[in-house]
């Protein structure tokens, strides 16, 4: 069986910005894919190339062995595509939408009137279907985006954030209908700037940063090839700078210690990167002790995959981020998205 | 879907795949989508009327204002034994019907400025002329109605009613005036950074049109200079056959209806004209259909 999408050396450039540079990932069909990276990292940029609105500048893209650039529509046939921005018609009913959904991909007319009320019932629409969609909340304008996107039975389902702008509530609603196709043998893909998200869904996971894949494995792997658990430390509730000090060249001094940061937005906590073990803790505890500190909270965690981008990037994502929004030209970016 | 709903706990979804390909092959693709869009427009036009109210009423002032306005005119000025309001409704049809048809783009660019466009974009449609085909097919309803208002004040006015067969013409030179500049005015909106820039062109294009036309005033009226932009202006090549057929009972494909400063053009070579038009229209907008918006 032909991998559900291949991605090799993807490029394109808007103008004199190079929006993807390098990208490559494979997806294997039946499973949840994560592209994980920082807004503007080129995620969405990939995702347009691989449901054919736009034009790659080099690379190759395959989806169930059918190239997109080639042979497009064959492509979109097998692709169910759910953008950032829900788009929907306002004055049109949930209901007229799909049917027009129905149509553009072909169903023929009973078997698309069965699709669509299969999709109302399994997402939970049937008291909005009739309503125009312009009274919708968010997360029925999503869900009804998801409907029609599901609408011909994809093999291949592409989500650009699918949570971002929903609540917490919805976003596991989201969650679990994900599992749920990807269980049903759809293909997910999906793009997140939620580690989260992406550590909670995703079987494998590609992080990309600047137009460039940096990682990619399972979150797993990802985590184990960072290495080392991590402890946060809490002396007291607020801790001073002094004492934080006193008890950062105390713990350097412990063998299997390998790093410790203070966190001056977190009350003088301490982050500590160790080698795993398991009485780490009592150890650590014990150190402090007979130092004469106290210990107000530890706690012991595996990586995230926010240490994996922060060992690939130096930076941590949430640095990425802000950094992008004050750097992000919106009105060049809407213009973008419709070229 | 915050608390107020959360779909069924353990929903199925079924995994066997729609058949590759429907049998219906490509011109039942074609009409299908076809149809599909054309029925999304006639659900706004039937929700928001008040375009098609508008586009109804403001020909029929036209017809009123303007037939006044020369109403005292001088008889004889406009052609023999013509009145204005007679000269004038042939230049109310074309202008209104080539109006609606520039306008066609709008609703597509704002489709492109939503996002709502990519839904169209990312599908396997037959062919993106299905998009085209759709806003003709609602453009020329539009202007059906719009027409059939203007004959119908027209001829209480007291300019007299074309036969069957005069009408029936005069709905095919409506019909191809209508296709091309739909097809256009969708490229333009396929071409075009955004809606700013796609009125700017609506409102250059417009007027101006309408003024180096016959639809206000016969050639014999203009400068030389005006004369010749005039009766090369496609609105001229739609306003003139019309406008014979109104004062004319006998004619026929010969028929000299518009005697440009180069040469005397005949009702067929009007339609050929047009039918010309349509067919450049098409063809010039087909890359900007096919491109992918890189």
């Amino acid at each position: 069986m032909a991998p559900a999408v291949i991605i090799q050396n993807l490029q394109k450039s808007y103008g004199n910005t190079k929006a993807v540079k390098d990208v490559s990932f494979q997806v294997e069909p039946g499973e949840i894919f994560g592209l994980l990276g920082p807004n503007g990292a080129g995620k969405t940029t990939t995702i347009r190339c691989l449901c054919t609105l736009a034009m790659p500048d080099a690379g190759k893209i395959e989806v169930s062995g059918i190239s997109v650039i080639n042979n497009p529509k064959q492509a979109r046939q097998r692709i169910g595509y759910v953008a950032q921005e829900v788009a929907l018609d306002k004055i049109l009913t949930g209901r007229e939408l799909l049917q027009l959904q129905a149509a553009l991909y072909h169903l023929p007319g009973k078997f698309g009137k069965e699709r669509i009320d299969a999709m109302i019932d399994t997402l939970g629409l049937q008291e909005y279907a009739d309503q125009k969609s312009g009274t919708y909340s968010g997360g029925i304008r999503k869900r009804l985006d998801l409907a029609a996107g599901l609408l011909h039975k994809p093999d291949l389902l592409v989500l650009d954030e699918p949570t971002v702008g929903l609540d917490i509530e919805s976003r596991v609603v989201m969650w679990d209908i994900l599992r749920q196709l990807r269980d049903a043998g759809t293909t997910v893909l999906l793009t997140s700037h939620y580690l989260e998200e992406v550590d909670a869904l995703a079987d494998r996971v590609a992080i990309i940063d600047q137009g460039v894949v940096i990682a990619s494995g399972t979150p797993s792997q990802l985590k184990d090839r960072v290495g080392g658990d991590r402890v946060t430390l809490r002396i007291r509730e607020f801790s001073p700078m002094e004492e934080a000090e006193k008890a950062k060249d105390m713990l350097k001094s412990l063998p299997f210690v390998q790093e410790v940061i203070i966190n001056n937005a977190q009350g003088n906590s301490l982050n500590l990167v160790v080698t795993p073990q398991n009485d780490a803790l009592i150890v650590i505890q014990q150190a402090l002790q007979a130092a004469g500190l106290p210990t107000f909270g530890i706690a012991q965690s595996r990586p995230s995959l926010d240490d994996v981008y922060l060992a690939a990037t130096g930076k941590t994502l949430m640095d990425a981020e802000l950094a992008a929004v004050s750097s992000r030209d919106l009105k060049a970016e809407k213009k973008q998205s419709m070229k | 879907m915050s608390s107020t709903l959360s779909p069924k706990s353990n929903v199925s979804f079924e995994s066997e795949k729609v058949s590759e390909g429907s049998s219906s092959g490509f011109l039942g693709e074609f009409v299908q989508e076809t149809l599909a869009l054309t029925r999304r427009l006639f659900i706004q036009l039937q929700r928001r009327p008040s375009t098609l109210i508008a586009g109804v009423i403001q020909p029929l002032i036209w017809l009123i204002l303007f037939g006044a306005l020369f109403q005292n005119a001088p008889k004889g000025l406009f052609g023999n034994d013509t009145n204005y309001g007679q000269f004038l409704a042939a230049g109310v049809i074309v202008f209104t019907a080539f109006s609606g048809a520039l306008n066609a783009g709008l609703p597509v660019m704002f489709d492109r400025e939503f996002g709502f466009l990519n839904r169209l974009l990312v599908a396997p449609l037959a062919s993106r002329y299905s998009i085209v085909f759709a806003s003709a097919i609602f453009i020329i309803t539009l202007s059906a109605v719009q027409t059939i208002a203007i004959i119908a004040t027209s001829a209480f006015l007291g300019a007299g009613l074309p036969d069957i067969l005069g009408l029936s013409v005069i709905a095919t030179i409506i019909l191809l005036l209508v296709l091309g500049v739909t097809a256009l005015s969708l490229g333009l909106a396929f071409a075009l950074p955004g809606h700013i820039e796609l009125i700017a062109v609506i409102f250059v294009t417009n007027l101006p049109l309408l003024f180096a036309s016959t639809a206000l005033a016969p050639l014999s009226f203009m400068p030389k200079w005006l004369q010749f932009i005039s009766s090369l202006n496609p609105l001229s090549f739609a306003i003139e056959p019309i406008r014979y057929l109104y004062l004319h009972s006998d004619w026929s494909l010969g028929s000299v209806v518009m005697q440009a400063p180069w040469g005397n053009v005949s009702l067929g070579g009007t339609l050929l004209v047009l039918l010309l038009l349509d067919v450049a229209a098409f063809l010039s907008i087909q890359p900007l259909l096919r491109r992918r918006f890189a």
